[in-house]
């Protein structure tokens, strides 16, 4: 009976302490709240570009990262500040780099769509679609090839897998066995173009068999679903089976970029999903089972509002770069 | 005099181009476990135009990979994999099949460390078999070095020996940043004396491949040759050209191209590649921008590839890319003040 019961507990509770999964929820709370910071600066003309916010997504990277070793490695989207905090950015130096700053973890020369920290094993956010994913196959080859027995996590939104580098790379790393796990965050539209005019197949995860790896379609607003997920594909990757494909179901509830004005989804169904939030859902989850109680909830909002804050003030305050440094690092400067 | 031996072994031998490439290959092979060779059908076949020949044989299948036809892909992997501590060196068969991996080459090896604030860098290189002149028509002949030559973030060579592609391939090899290598399918199977073991000819500097004192000829690649071919049967008439070899061509040797204009006074600049917005615009402009334009006794020259793609029968071919005569009766006119 108690064996009957154990089945029975959620994969987050078996797997993870309190304090992880309070982290986990920390994180969360810190993307939405730097994408809602960003888009305050920006209504409020403190910064310029444009920027693709994952509001509504934050589980997926959080979740996805969950199953992560500190120095697995992970390549990111234009849609990439979820990722990058939840593999350990700090939001001071992703605002400084919002702002241009020198401080920012480009030192102004990314922004947003460049987001990157290396150091904690993310190899950056990239501009073009699907131009991260042979990228990760090419890391993952490094990890094979030299042995450091890192695994490669690799985020790509649906409108990547129409790109011939998708299925380039979904091959290769088949056929040389390299541990990577594709993920795949579905959250319905290619900029406007919805998956089921753009896509062959009802669920992309179907696409893994045509390259002879698992695949599999995941609520990704879920926790527990898409940790559980990627820790098998994880696993699987990590004891030399090679890559898996994880489809991750997910909503931006923003429009594409700041040009979007939504003419190609309705509002009810935008409201549909928000009335669904994915941070209250895992928050409710971990209060339901006792990790913690609604004021520590609080709590933690509370404090990530305060390092929202002091993250902004940093950005602003840091250093412009100079103008005269405009053509550094194009190059690696060699010693003579 | 720009060769920095690291281990003098013993006295040169003879080599063809694609022997010292090979050479080259083989050394990174045995001294650093991290060089990896990548590409299509480089490993059993040996590499379309037999460039890597049997190194299958002495490193394994997982050292010289052959891929998938997969240009983006493949191209991508090696990005990825020059960013995270292999140094991968990645054969296109042809150069006209870079045009499906653009976007890696383009948007990510060249632009990744400074999108980044210098905090990686890709330490890639990349190999072209290039140019006309074999019969493969218009989509196996291109010269789409100036393509690259464009894009900051990227060094673009043109090695023109078999002593320089050794060496210029070593170089490549040991800078932090990508190496694009376009190499004159043509010239595969010439002959020249090659160092054994290890030296490294340097990125950016050109070569004054024969000194002279009436006409500065600026060549690229196989033009080099023709250049070369052409200053002897000028000289027999009585004009002295010196033949610079600009080997690199991001970045260009400035330097070296404005000394010897000063000298001479007058500029002709040969390559097969489109004339138009091509290598020789780059120089032209250099030159005009500079103070060596004081110098200039008459206008400059360009001989580059006509405006059509490079077409299949053999004569049309010929006379798609500067020729020998054609540098010869150019040249001539522009000493005697007949351009």
């Amino acid at each position: 009976m108690a064996k009957q019961k154990m089945r029975n507990v959620p994969f987050a509770l078996k797997k993870y302490s309190s304090e992880q999964l309070k982290g986990a929820l920390r994180k969360m709370y810190l993307i939405r709240k730097f994408e809602e910071g960003a888009e305050n600066c920006y209504t409020r003309g403190l910064i310029h570009g444009t920027m693709h916010l994952s509001i509504g997504q934050e589980t997926s990277a959080v979740g996805s990262c969950m199953p992560l070793a500190a120095d697995d490695q992970i390549t990111s989207t234009h849609r990439g500040h979820g990722h990058c905090v939840a593999k350990g950015a700090e939001v001071s130096r992703m605002f400084a780099e919002f702002f241009g700053k020198e401080t920012g973890y480009c030192k102004g020369r990314g922004g947003s769509m460049h987001m990157a920290d290396v150091e904690k094993g993310n190899l950056g956010a990239n501009g073009i679609v699907a131009g991260g994913i042979p990228i990760a196959v090419g890391a993952a080859l490094s990890s094979k090839r030299l042995n450091t027995g890192k695994v490669v996590l690799c985020f790509f939104g649906d409108g990547a897998n129409n790109e011939g580098a998708f299925h380039e790379s979904l091959n290769m790393a088949s056929i040389w066995k390299l541990p990577v796990v594709f993920i795949c965050e579905n959250n319905k539209y290619g900029m406007s173009t919805s998956i089921e005019r753009s896509t062959s197949v009802k669920n992309i995860s179907e696409r893994a068999a045509g390259y002879s790896m698992p695949g599999v379609t995941v609520d990704g607003n879920d926790f527990n679903a898409i940790t559980e997920a990627v820790d098998t594909a994880v696993e699987h990757a990590r004891s030399g089976n090679g890559p898996s494909l994880v489809e991750s179901l997910t909503y931006r509830w923003r429009g594409h970029s700041k040009s979007d004005r939504n003419r190609y989804r309705t509002k009810e169904e935008i409201n549909d999903w928000i009335d669904r939030d994915p941070i209250i859902r895992f928050s409710s989850f971990l209060v339901q089972n006792s990790v913690l109680n609604d004021e520590e909830v609080k709590a933690i909002e509370i404090s990530v509002d305060a390092e929202i804050e002091a993250a902004i003030e940093f950005a602003k305050s840091s250093p412009d770069p100079l103008l005269s440094d405009v053509t550094r690092d194009v190059y690696t400067e060699v010693a003579q | 005099m720009n060769i920095s031996v690291k281990n003098p072994d013993t006295e040169p031998v003879e080599m063809s181009y694609s022997e010292a490439i090979k050479d080259a290959l083989d050394i990174a092979l045995k001294t650093d476990e991290r060089v990896i060779l990548m590409g299509e059908d480089i490993g059993v076949y040996g590499g379309a135009f037999q460039v890597t020949g049997d190194l299958v044989h002495s490193y394994g299948e997982d050292r010289v990979m052959d891929t998938p036809i997969s240009e983006l892909g493949g191209a991508g992997i090696a990005v990825g994999a020059a960013l995270t501590g292999l140094r991968p060196i990645f054969e296109f068969q042809f150069s006209d099949f870079a045009t499906l991996a653009m976007e890696q080459i383009v948007n990510q090896a060249a632009k990744v460390r400074y999108m980044l604030g210098g905090e990686v860098s890709v330490p890639l290189v990349m190999r072209f078999p290039a140019g006309s002149g074999t019969g493969a028509a218009a989509q196996h002949s291109q010269s789409l070095e100036a393509w690259l030559a464009h894009v900051p973030g990227l060094k673009v060579i043109q090695p023109t020996t078999p002593h320089d592609a050794k060496g210029m391939l070593l170089a490549a090899l040991d800078d932090p940043d990508p190496v694009m290598i376009f190499e004159h399918k043509l010239l595969y199977k010439t002959k020249g004396m090659v160092p054994q073991g290890h030296y490294t000819v340097p990125i950016g500097k050109a070569n004054i491949a024969r000194p002279g004192t009436d006409v500065t000829i600026v060549a690229t690649s196989i033009m080099v040759h023709k250049s070369l071919a052409a200053a002897e049967e000028l000289a027999a008439a009585g004009i002295s050209a010196e033949v610079i070899d600009l080997r690199t061509i991001r970045p260009i040797d400035r330097e070296t191209v404005l000394d010897s204009v000063e000298k001479t006074s007058r500029l002709a600049c040969v390559y097969e590649g489109v004339k138009t917005l091509g290598i020789g615009a780059e120089i032209s402009a250099m030159v005009a921008e500079s103070h060596a334009f004081d110098f200039l006794d008459a206008p400059i020259l360009r001989l580059g590839g006509s405006e059509n793609p490079i077409p299949y029968n053999p004569e049309l071919e010929k006379a798609s890319v500067p020729q020998v005569d054609d540098i010869v009766s150019n040249v001539t006119n522009l000493v005697k003040g007949k351009i």
